[in-house]
C-alpha cells in the first residue's frame, strides 16, 4: 500500500472558498440576529409556548448533536476496530464530529431563556439531572475528540492514538445515551419515558453521522478537485445501509411496544394515523424519505457504483433523520398528557387534553440553520488549516 | 530603598490611606456583618421541616363558572393577561372533566402539586428547581437558565415560562423574562405567618370553601383531619410522587 | 525583579491617583435622590460608605437565604432599598430607580455596571396592596430605629 499524504484542502478556485465562507458567515449573522431578537423580545415571538416548550431550535440542536457523535464512526472503525480502508478518513471524521457538536450546542445555548447565565450551568450541578451530565458529556466530547485528532495528526503522539480512540468511542456512546435519556427519563409524557430511547439515539447517531460524513466528504473532494475511489464510497454506503436498517428496527420495536400497551394507544394513533402533520412527517419524512428510499438506493444493483445514488441516499437519510427528531420532540409534546385517565376534558384554562398546534417562526428556523452553518464553517476552516484530507482517496 | 521595596513607604501609605485603604478594609467587613445580620430580631427563622404545607381541593364544591381563585392568584403575584393564551403565565387553572363512561362531570383547579419527589427538581441542571424543607416546590430565579426541561418533566403542566420582559412585578413574586415559574403555595404568606393562600382566601370569600390549605404534618390541622376521615386522591398517583395537593370527590 | 517592583509601585500610585480623582467626583455627587424617603434620613441601614461599596454583596448573600430557606426580614432587603430610595415626582408618583438620573441608574450608569436585579424585581415601591401581606416588612418607625444601629450589629 502506498504512503498516504494529507494536505490542506484548497478549493479549485480561491473565489469559491471565500464565497462559500461568506455565504456561511451571512447565514450565521442572520441566525445570531434572530437569536438576539428572540432573547430581546422574549420567546413569545417564536412558535414555542407553555405547551410546546421545546421547538424547532431544539430539533436542530439535537439533530446536530446526535449526528456529531455518529460522525466519529469512521475514526472509531479506523483506530478501534482496525479497518484499514477507514483509517485515512479518521482525521476528517474527528473534525466533522467537533464541528457538528459545536453547531448544535450554539443553537441549544442561544435558545435558553437566560443564555447570559450559561456560567450558572457550569458552576451549579445537579447530578441527578441528565441535562447537567450532558453539559459535561458535550464539553468532554469536544476535548477528547480534539486530543484524538491531535494523536492522529502528530506522529509523536501516535502511541496515544488507540487509547484515545477507545476513550472517544465510549464517550460518544455515553453522549448519545445521555441525549436519548433526556427523553427516556421523562415519566410525564407518553411519547417518551422509554428505556429504548437511549439505544435508539445511539443507532440514530450512527446513521445520521455517517450520512453527514459521506455527503460532506463527497462535497469536499469535488470542492478540492481531488479523487475519491468508488470502492471506498461503496464500503461507506454499505455501512450506512446497515445503520438505516438498524434505526428502522428500533423504530419498529418502539412503536410495537407502545401499540401493545393500552395506555399508549392514544399517542400511537396520533403519530401513526391521525396526527396530521406529524403523521405525514413520520410516514413520508422518516419512513419513506429517511429509510425506504435510501435503502433502495443503497442496495439496488442498478445503483451499485453510482456516486450520485450514494450522495442522494445520504441526503435522504439526513432529511428523514431531521423529521424523525421533529416527530419525537414536537410530536411528543403536541399530544396532550393524560392527566385524568378515563375522563374527557370539557373545559380548561391551559389547553389540557388538547392537541397543540405549533408553527415554527422564521427566527427559530434562522437560528437552527445558523447552527448548521456554524458546523460547516468550522469544518471548512478546519480542513483548510489542518491536514485532515488525504491528497487522494483513489482505490 | 531596594531592601524594603515591597512595602510602600509610610508617606505613600498615608497618601493612599484616605482612599484605597479605607475601601480595602470595607471589603473585608461584609462577611462579619452578614453573619451578625441574622441575629437581628426582625429576621424570621425560615422554613422548617416540622411542617409540610399542602392543599386539599374539593371537586364537589368547586363552582362552575367561578374564577375567583384564578383572579386572586393573578393579582397576588402580578400575573397579567397579555391576550396571548399560549404564552401567558398560568399558575392555577380550572379544569372541567366528564367521565367518558358515565358522563359524570367534575370541576377542579390544577396547579403545582408540590410533590414530595418532584420530577422538575430531578431534571433541573442548575438546582434552580428545588423543594423547600417544608415541602414547597419553587424555582430559584437567580439560578434558572430557562432551559424548560422542568416543563417537559412536570406531569401536571404546572409551570409557565416567562415569554416577555416584565415590569412592575408584585413585590411578593419577583419574576422576569426567560425564567420558569409556577405556583409558590403563596410562600411569602407562609413565611409571614399568614396561614392562608390567595386562592383559598378568594374561594372562602366567595362562599365555596373548596380549598383548604394547611400543615399536613400537624395531625390537628384542618387539612390533616379531613384527609384522615375522607377518601382523597392524588392526580397521577401511579407516578408515586406523593403530592402535596390532594383532591376530594374526584 | 527590581524593575517589576518598581512598576508595581508605579501602578499603585497611578491607581491611587485615579481612585482619588474618582472619590472626589463621588464626594461632590449626592448620595440620594431628591424627594425620596432616603433623602430625609441620616444614613442607610449601614454607614453610607459601606453600603456604597458592598450593597451588591449584602443583597446577593441574603437572596439564597430568602428564596431557598424562607428566611425573611433580613437587614438588607432589595424591596426596602426600593421603598426608601425611589423618588417621587411632582404628583407624588414613585419614579423607577432605574430611570435616567434616579438612584440605581445614576451610579450604575457612571460605573458602567448593569444590575441584573430588575429583570425580575420591580423598580418602584409596591403600592398595589399584594405586598402588604409580607407581614415581616417594617413600618417607618422601626426603620428609623434600625437606622441608628451601628454597622456590624
Amino acid at each position: 500500500m502506498s504512503k498516504m499524504y494529507y494536505r490542506e484542502l484548497y478549493c479549485g478556485s480561491p473565489v469559491r472558498f471565500w464565497m462559500g465562507l461568506t455565504l456561511l458567515g451571512a447565514i450565521i449573522a442572520v441566525g445570531l440576529g434572530a437569536a438576539y431578537y428572540m432573547e430581546h423580545q422574549g420567546h413569545w415571538v417564536t412558535g414555542m409556548s407553555n405547551q410546546i416548550v421545546w421547538g424547532l431550535p431544539h430539533v436542530f440542536a439535537i439533530f446536530l448533536i446526535v449526528a456529531a457523535s455518529g460522525a466519529l464512526n469512521v475514526a472509531s472503525i479506523g483506530s478501534v476496530f482496525g479497518g484499514p480502508l477507514y483509517k485515512p478518513l479518521g482525521r476528517y471524521s474527528a473534525l466533522l464530529a467537533i464541528g457538528l457538536l459545536v453547531g448544535g450546542l450554539i443553537v441549544l445555548v442561544l435558545d435558553l431563556g437566560r443564555p447570559d447565565r450559561l456560567i450558572v450551568a457550569m458552576t451549579e450541578y445537579n447530578f441527578k439531572s441528565i441535562f447537567a451530565w450532558n453539559v459535561i458529556l458535550y464539553s468532554g466530547f469536544v476535548a477528547i475528540v480534539a486530543v484524538y485528532l491531535w494523536t492522529m495528526m502528530d506522529r509523536s503522539m501516535e502511541k496515544f492514538k488507540r487509547p484515545l480512540g477507545f476513550a472517544a468511542f465510549f464517550w460518544r456512546i455515553a453522549l448519545t445515551t445521555g441525549t436519548g435519556s433526556i427523553f427516556g427519563f421523562l415519566v410525564a409524557r407518553e411519547a417518551y419515558d422509554a428505556a429504548i430511547m437511549a439505544p435508539m439515539f445511539v443507532i440514530m447517531s450512527f446513521s445520521y453521522g455517517l450520512a453527514f460524513f459521506i455527503i460532506t466528504l463527497i462535497a469536499a473532494y469535488i470542492w478540492g478537485d481531488r479523487e475519491i475511489g468508488v470502492y471506498r464510497l461503496t464500503k461507506l454506503k454499505n455501512l450506512l445501509g446497515v445503520f438505516v436498517g438498524a434505526v428502522l428496527y428500533f423504530v419498529l420495536a418502539y412503536n410495537l411496544t407502545n401499540l401493545y400497551v393500552a395506555q399508549h394507544h392514544g399517542i400511537e394513533r396520533f403519530i401513526l394515523l391521525d396526527g396530521g402533520i406529524y403523521t405525514m412527517m413520520f410516514w413520508i419524512g422518516q419512513i419513506l424519505i429517511g429509510s425506504v428510499i435510501p435503502l433502495f438506493l443503497i442496495y439496488s444493483p442498478a445503483f451499485e457504483n453510482s456516486r450520485w445514488a450514494i450522495a442522494v441516499a445520504s441526503i435522504a437519510v439526513l432529511i428523514g433523520g431531521f423529521f424523525q427528531i421533529y416527530v419525537i420532540v414536537i410530536g411528543g409534546q403536541a399530544y396532550p398528557m393524560n392527566l385524568f385517565p378515563g375522563k374527557e376534558i370539557v373545559e380548561t384554562g391551559f389547553f389540557d387534553g388538547q392537541i397543540i398546534n405549533y408553527v415554527p417562526t422564521f427566527p427559530e428556523a434562522a437560528l437552527g440553520i445558523a447552527g448548521m452553518a456554524v458546523s460547516l464553517a468550522l469544518v471548512a476552516i478546519g480542513a483548510r488549516v489542518f491536514k485532515v484530507f488525504p491528497e487522494t482517496l483513489e482505490d | 530603598m531596594s531592601n524594603k521595596s515591597d512595602q510602600p513607604s509610610v508617606e505613600r501609605r498615608q497618601f493612599i490611606g484616605g482612599t484605597l485603604a479605607a475601601a480595602g478594609a470595607l471589603t473585608l467587613a461584609p462577611g462579619v456583618i452578614l453573619h451578625a445580620a441574622g441575629s437581628a430580631d426582625k429576621t424570621t427563622s425560615g422554613a422548617s421541616g416540622e411542617h409540610r404545607w399542602g392543599m386539599l381541593i374539593d371537586a364537589n364544591k368547586c363552582a362552575d363558572g367561578c374564577s375567583a381563585c384564578v383572579d386572586a392568584c393573578n393579582s397576588e403575584h402580578g400575573l397579567t393577561d397579555l391576550g396571548r393564551p399560549e404564552t401567558d403565565a398560568v399558575w392555577i387553572r380550572p379544569v372541567k372533566l366528564k367521565d367518558k363512561q358515565t358522563g359524570h362531570v367534575d370541576r377542579l383547579v390544577m396547579m403545582c402539586q408540590h410533590c414530595e419527589h418532584p420530577p422538575c427538581v430531578d431534571v433541573c441542571p442548575t438546582n434552580a428547581s428545588f423543594k423547600r424543607i417544608d415541602g414547597v416546590v419553587l424555582v430559584d430565579r437567580h439560578r434558572c437558565i430557562g432551559c424548560r426541561y422542568c416543563m417537559m418533566a412536570c406531569p401536571y403542566k404546572a409551570r409557565s415560562f416567562v415569554h416577555e420582559a416584565l415590569s412592575e412585578q408584585s413585590v411578593a413574586a419577583p419574576r422576569g423574562k426567560g425564567c420558569v415559574e409556577g405556583c409558590t403555595l403563596c410562600v411569602h404568606r407562609i413565611d409571614a405567618g399568614e396561614m392562608q393562600t390567595a386562592c383559598q382566601e378568594a374561594c372562602t370569600r366567595e362562599g365555596h370553601n373548596a380549598i383548604v390549605f394547611g400543615d399536613m404534618k400537624d395531625p390537628d390541622s384542618e387539612i390533616s383531619r379531613i384527609l384522615k376521615s375522607h377518601n382523597s386522591v392524588q392526580i397521577r398517583a401511579d407516578l408515586e410522587l406523593n403530592t402535596g395537593v390532594r383532591y376530594l370527590n374526584l | 525583579m527590581r524593575s517589576s517592583l518598581i512598576s508595581n509601585r508605579l501602578l499603585m500610585i497611578l491607581l491611587a491617583v485615579l481612585s482619588f480623582a474618582a472619590m472626589q467626583a463621588f464626594a461632590e455627587s449626592r448620595y440620594v435622590t431628591e424627594n425620596s424617603q432616603a433623602a430625609s434620613m441620616e444614613s442607610c441601614v449601614a454607614p453610607t460608605d459601606l453600603m456604597r461599596r458592598n450593597h451588591m454583596d449584602f443583597l446577593q448573600h441574603g437572596r439564597d437565604d430568602t428564596v431557598r430557606d424562607g428566611v425573611r426580614g433580613l437587614k438588607y432587603s432589595l424591596a426596602e432599598c426600593i421603598d426608601c430610595h425611589a423618588s417621587r415626582d411632582a404628583k407624588g408618583q414613585a419614579v423607577s430607580v432605574t430611570a435616567e438620573g434616579e438612584f440605581c441608574q445614576a451610579c450604575h450608569g457612571y460605573v458602567a455596571v448593569s444590575p441584573a436585579c430588575f429583570q425580575c424585581h420591580r423598580t418602584t415601591p409596591d403600592e398595589s396592596g399584594s405586598g402588604k401581606s409580607l407581614g415581616y416588612r417594617l413600618d417607618g418607625h422601626s426603620r428609623a430605629l434600625d437606622m441608628q444601629q451601628p454597622a456590624g450589629r
